[in-house]
């Protein structure tokens, strides 16, 4: 089995799994007990959360563990919406290839009476700053861009999108949820006041994540439940899970470069190879990208015949955005970069981690030439 | 070992024609074709709701149950553009349309067909009660046994290559067997009622529909009679089909029916119900399943609507792909735009659409 889906989720590290285990076979108290086995379990929270924002370099205090991505992103959004409309600052500025999470957030604030401003990127997926800066006006409460695309890969300009709200006064909100797996992510240096990301695209476990939330900015609770995360979220810490995703952060952020350099390479001897397939194309910008992902359309290749191909050789990569129903929906990033809908109905995203091999891409290399062959013989 | 892909519509049918596959031995996977926008479910950002979710969860399961692979694959585009479409414009017409058929024909039959070569499927299965029976190298489409589900009608236009590579394991069963089958096997869907309406349109006036799709409004105009004679105002053409007797709110000495829509204008022809009945008519785009050139003349028998007993006739071929057909006995409503199917006892020979 090869798996290059990695920006969908990845494989937990077994240093990771062991320290979960941990707290869940041994060390299972609650850490709002008073008991010794409370107080262990309220230790372990209190280290990863020092250990989670020494990495980003935030206070501890302005992380607060949620369930997910999802959830984080919603809290942030939700957060700041619930501020402006009390500071009659119901703007809000986002870009048009975010994650649902953002979107679907906005446009329920939308129907809600705030006006959301969409920044369309340019055909490369890059989103320009001096479009949103131009877009800032007295009414705005919030800008939320992501880090980098999921889909795509690009990296936008967060650290100058953070010194224009900043300089404006505005918040600012970024899903890191892919950047956080490869990039050197500093809320100080970047101007962050609110990021969130999950656990499960660095190789820890499903189900846990973080929004970091600096101080000035007070959250409003999505789950109110008992005092736990200082009241802004309820409901008993996941401790297991929390300690394996400081543990998956802390080995990421040790290998970090070693890792991304692997990665690179074998990306780049990937892409290189897969481009030599004819009338294929790389979707997105080239150089400000993540360093793990490819998405690359082959004229004429239904990517949906070509996933299922790849799947019948154990060979796992990703394409659009599947629907709840499974099927596979033209992805709006790619439609936002100008391309048709039969181009973006052709195009798959491979997205490698530190576990992928020189041999295994060369492997994924040699069978999609096969199949987009064999596909176009139909044609 | 064949490989078959099982078309499941989330229905009963189709899950029956799934585990009948999969008790003979083959190695089946389950596909559904997502078709059309679903009002009941939302998912995605850009459309607001998406795909029938239910049916497909469905499916899904009795896939699990049988423990085959399932796939969901969008077909909307091609839905849209090639049942939906034309249905739509043979409305605006004055035709009488077929979407079952245009659906099997472009969707099942040629898209998902073409899908499931291209994936190295053997046959594409489906859960029609139709029988293919193979005599010496040449493959038949016969009726199904069971004579208020047969099916056939809707095949019509299914070549000899196709026919090779497609199987309907419920044609030589009655729909009772079916339930009772799906219910020995617990499936979710054992005791789901049949669809009968068009899908797409789903608890709505066509004419709604249409309305709807198009965005726009359809102008009143005049029923007349035979003779051009005035009778009062019609709702908008598209409201309107060959035989249709109710709701027309024309007052005459004896029941009108709609004997011609007048496209170009605007006009509901309205006639007696002895005025309906046809002899003879012309049929386009006429294929034939198994004969290799149209014969000159043959002796048939004819259905030109799905619930209708086959009416003996004789065929003259009048070029490669169009007939004349004359009938023993006279018959009414036969609507421009409905599908013709020929039949020769129980062999569908083939069919085409009513000029």
């Amino acid at each position: 089995m090869i798996y290059a889906d990695n920006a969908a989720t990845t494989k937990i590290d077994q240093e990771v799994l062991d320290s979960m285990l941990n707290y869940l076979k041994g060390d299972y108290g609650n850490s709002s007990s008073p008991h010794l086995f409370g107080r262990k379990a309220k230790e372990a929270l209190l280290k990863a959360r020092e250990t989670i924002a020494k990495i980003i370099n935030c206070a501890p205090n302005e992380i607060f563990f949620t369930s997910g991505g999802s959830e984080s992103i919603t809290q942030a959004i939700l957060s700041a919406a619930s501020w402006g409309e009390n500071h009659n600052k119901k703007h809000i500025i986002s870009s048009s290839i975010e994650h649902p999470a953002v979107l679907n957030t906005l446009l329920s604030l939308e129907e809600n009476g705030f006006k959301i401003d969409l920044v369309k990127p340019n055909n490369r997926g890059i989103v320009d700053y001096k479009k949103i800066e131009s877009l800032i006006n007295n009414d705005t409460a919030l800008v939320s861009i992501m880090y980098a695309n999921n889909e795509i890969g690009t990296i936008q300009p967060i650290q100058e999108i953070g010194c224009i709200c900043r300089k404006k006064g505005v918040l600012f909100h970024s899903d890191c949820v892919q950047a956080i797996s490869h990039l050197d992510i500093d809320v100080n240096r970047d101007n962050l006041d609110m990021i969130s990301f999950s656990a499960h695209k660095f190789h820890g476990p499903k189900g846990i994540g973080i929004l970091y939330c600096k101080k000035t900015f007070a959250l409003t609770p999505l789950i109110y439940g008992g005092a736990q995360e200082r009241g802004k979220r309820g409901g008993t810490e996941n401790i297991a899970s929390i300690v394996a995703m400081a543990k998956a952060l802390e080995i990421q952020s040790n290998n970090l470069i070693e890792n991304e350099l692997k990665i690179k390479r074998i990306r780049d001897f990937l892409e290189n190879k897969l481009l030599t397939i004819e009338d294929s194309h790389i979707n997105g910008d080239r150089q400000s990208r993540l360093s793990s992902i490819i998405n690359i359309r082959f004229d004429k290749v239904e990517a949906e015949t070509l996933l299922l191909l790849l799947d019948k050789k154990n060979i796992y990569v990703s394409t659009g955005s599947a629907c709840s129903s499974g099927s596979i929906e033209p992805s709006h990033v790619l439609m936002n970069l100008d391309l048709s809908k039969e181009e973006a109905n052709c195009s798959i995203r491979i997205s490698l981690s530190k576990y992928n091999s020189d041999e295994e891409v060369a492997t994924i290399f040699s069978e999609i030439k096969e199949i987009v062959n064999y596909i176009r013989s139909f044609n | 070992m064949s490989r078959m892909m099982i078309a499941m519509s989330g229905g009963v049918d189709s899950s029956v024609a799934a585990l009948l596959m999969s008790e003979k031995g083959y190695q089946c996977s389950g596909a559904t074709m997502k078709l059309y926008e679903d009002e009941s479910s939302s998912c995605s950002i850009n459309t607001k709701s998406c795909c029938a979710l239910s049916d497909i969860e469905d499916a899904r399961s009795v896939c699990a149950t049988l423990g085959i692979d399932y796939h969901v694959f969008n077909f909307k585009d091609k839905f849209q553009e090639q049942v939906i479409e034309r249905f739509v414009d043979s409305y605006e017409n004055g035709l009488t349309p077929n979407p079952c058929i245009d659906c099997n024909r472009y969707l099942k039959f040629e898209h998902l067909y073409k899908k499931a070569r291209i994936l190295g499927f053997d046959k594409v299965v489906t859960g029609h009660y139709a029988i293919i029976e193979e005599i010496d190298g040449i493959f038949y489409l016969k009726k199904g046994i069971d004579p208020t589900k047969d099916q056939s009608y809707f095949l019509y236009d299914l070549n000899q290559e196709q026919l090779a590579h497609i199987s309907f394991p419920l044609g030589s069963l009655n729909k009772s067997e079916v339930r009772e089958i799906a219910e020995k096997h617990n499936f979710i869907n054992a005791k789901k009622n049949d669809s009968q309406d068009i899908c797409f349109v789903s608890n709505k006036k066509y004419s709604q529909f249409i309305e709807e799709y198009r965005n726009k409004m359809y102008p009143k105009g005049n029923f007349v009679d035979m003779d051009g004679n005035i009778l009062g105002q019609h709702k908008g053409i598209i409201n309107y089909t060959i035989g249709q007797r109710r709701g027309l709110g024309v007052s005459y000495s004896e029941p009108l029916y709609v004997h011609k829509v007048d496209a170009k204008k605007n006009e509901i022809v309205l006639c007696k119900k002895s005025e309906l009945i046809k002899k003879e008519f012309d049929v386009k785009n006429v294929t034939y399943t198994y004969l290799e050139t149209p014969p000159s003349e043959m002796k048939i028998t004819v259905k030109t609507r799905y619930r209708q007993v086959e009416q003996n006739a004789t065929l003259f071929s009048t070029s490669k792909d169009t007939v004349h057909i004359v009938l023993e006995e006279g018959q009414d409503a036969i609507a421009p735009g409905q599908a013709a199917v020929f039949y020769d006892g129980d062999i569908v020979v083939g069919g085409g659409q009513i000029i």
